[in-house]
């Protein structure tokens, strides 16, 4: 590529920057990205309307049933998705395990998700996200862990909730207890900011930077625990960016009308007559789980730090 | 000026929140009645196949159309110059066909290969306008009814102009530069149709075709 074009254009495009990390992130919003097992699922996902998907080998309520050590995807199966589609895919890494995410940035996926649907590669420390070229997303219970995943490098956040559940109740509390700490450093006085960073464990910069957008610094989607159109609608109500959601299409009776049904009630999340509207004849959503059926060591939101 | 923002999907509060600091009325648009008086629309970033499904479901294909066709100012970026082209390679279901371009989905490839760069824009003067290009569609032909308005170094055409439409490439809305978005706003306030005639074309715009 030349140098300068008498134009005034100059310079060779740069890659792999800050802003193109986080800017996907803001093409996705007001959209819905979808866990998919197979080449089959993807089309369903991308046809109904989904803005991305996430290529997994199990989805998280199966995951949970399974037990076991569960870890990034065959190469394969990634690589069929990708083929699949055209819109973005997305894969997970085990958190901590830095060389599956080397794999899945060779293997041209779009958004790498250090994920705690995984068993954990490192209970210490998360994936130094910043050398990478691909964007990472991560989960988040609050705003203090939010903040430490994106001085790791997170180009975009979600609000955990507990995956696989079908019950939406963590995804209510994660994404609440971020808006409310935002708000709390939106009244706060300057001086108190420092004492504030120690309390959420976050670095001071991007405390600042948060006070001062009155929002997380990159876009937050909610995920864990959506299975209706309401539940999504819900979520962006509570400010989420978009949504994700796994086991609730593929879990349930009939994924592809579900699957289009969310998507329309994203889009809409603030006209309770189209949500209605879209809502119809469905059939059965995902099954379920009550969150106090699931043993203190199952809970997969409890994994990162 | 009332200036709609395609609420679909994708990065319309990144166009309203500039297009409020230039002192637009800025709005969310989701359904057919919320064009009726619009001066000006913006298609935004975001997955030009989520975008198609919403405005076929919507049933805002035939509206937005019309209301260009009576002189509404259209822009659209990234996704939203995708809706906007005559061609569209990549996309599966109809467009908006409203600009004489033909464009190419995915055209510089993953999310690995976006990129931010320089563009030269004669009719915004000589200082470049910096620009950000996230899995970019490439504008592949720029018909005889449209006209190329900036490119990259090497010469590759990322935005053009007809009449009142207007498609870029990239995300003017991810940087602080307004300056595509007080043209857009130009565009939308001219009456009659700021139309560039073909001969003039060069001249004006100071950008070639693609090859």
């Amino acid at each position: 590529m030349p140098a300068q074009d008498g134009n005034g254009a100059s310079q060779a495009n740069e890659t792999g920057t800050w802003k193109v990390k986080t800017g996907l992130a803001q093409m996705l919003k007001g959209g819905v990205i979808m866990d998919v097992v197979t080449p089959e699922q993807a089309t369903i996902a991308e046809e109904a309307g989904a803005c991305a998907v996430m290529a997994l080998e199990r989805v998280p309520a199966d995951i949970r049933a399974d037990g076991g050590v569960a870890r990034m995807s065959d190469p394969e199966v990634i690589s069929r998705i990708i083929d699949a589609v055209t819109i973005p895919v997305m894969a997970k890494c085990r958190i901590g395990h830095l060389v599956e995410a080397q794999v899945l940035e060779a293997l041209g996926v779009d958004y790498i998700d250090e994920s705690e649907v995984l068993t954990p590669a490192d209970e210490a420390h998360h994936v130094n996200k910043h050398p990478f070229k691909v964007p990472f997303i991560c989960g988040c219970r609050d705003l203090g862990e939010a903040l430490r995943r994106i001085g790791e490098g997170a180009a975009m956040m979600r609000t955990k909730g507990e995956a696989g559940t079908g019950n939406i109740v963590e995804a209510v509390r994660h994404m609440r207890t971020v808006w409310d700490s935002i708000r709390k450093l939106q009244t706060m006085p300057e001086e108190e900011l420092m004492a504030e960073a120690k309390e959420l464990g976050a670095p001071l910069e991007l405390v600042r930077e948060t006070r001062s957008l009155g929002r997380l610094p990159v876009v937050n989607f909610a995920a864990g625990g959506v299975a209706t159109p309401a539940d999504a609608a819900l979520m962006m109500q509570l400010g989420a960016d978009g949504i994700f959601i796994g086991s609730g299409i593929f879990k349930s009776e009939d994924p592809a009308p579900r699957a289009h049904a969310v998507v329309q009630a994203v889009t809409h999340f603030q006209d309770a007559k189209i949500i209605a509207e879209v809502s119809r004849g469905l059939g059965e959503p995902m099954r379920g789980l009550e969150l106090s059926q699931i043993p203190e060591e199952e809970l997969l939101a409890k994994r990162g730090w | 000026m009332k200036i709609g923002v395609l609420a679909l999907q994708g990065d319309f509060e990144e166009h309203i929140s500039v297009l409020t600091k230039l002192g637009a009325d800025a709005s969310d648009v989701r359904l057919p009645e919320q064009l009726d008086d619009l001066d000006g629309l913006i298609i935004p970033g975001g997955e030009s196949t989520t975008i198609a499904r919403l405005l076929a479901r919507w049933q805002l294909l035939s509206p937005i159309r019309r209301r260009a066709l009576e002189g509404m100012a259209v822009w659209g970026t990234c996704a939203g110059a995708i809706l906007l082209a005559e061609r569209a390679t990549g996309l599966d279901r109809e467009g908006l066909r409203l600009m004489d371009i033909a464009v190419e989905r995915n055209a510089y490839g993953r999310q690995v290969d976006s990129f931010e760069a320089e563009l030269s824009v004669p009719a915004f003067g000589s200082r470049p306008f910096h620009a950000v290009f996230i899995r970019a569609p490439r504008i592949s032909e720029v018909g005889a009814k449209a006209m190329p308005l900036a490119c990259l170094a090497d010469g590759t055409v990322v935005a053009a102009q007809q009449d009142k439409l207007l498609a870029t490439a990239f995300h003017p809305e991810l940087t602080d530069d307004a300056r595509f978005h007080q043209h857009f706003l130009a565009l939308a306030a001219a009456s009659p149709p700021a139309t560039i005639r073909e001969t003039e074309s060069q001249a004006a715009t100071g950008v070639r075709r693609p090859a």
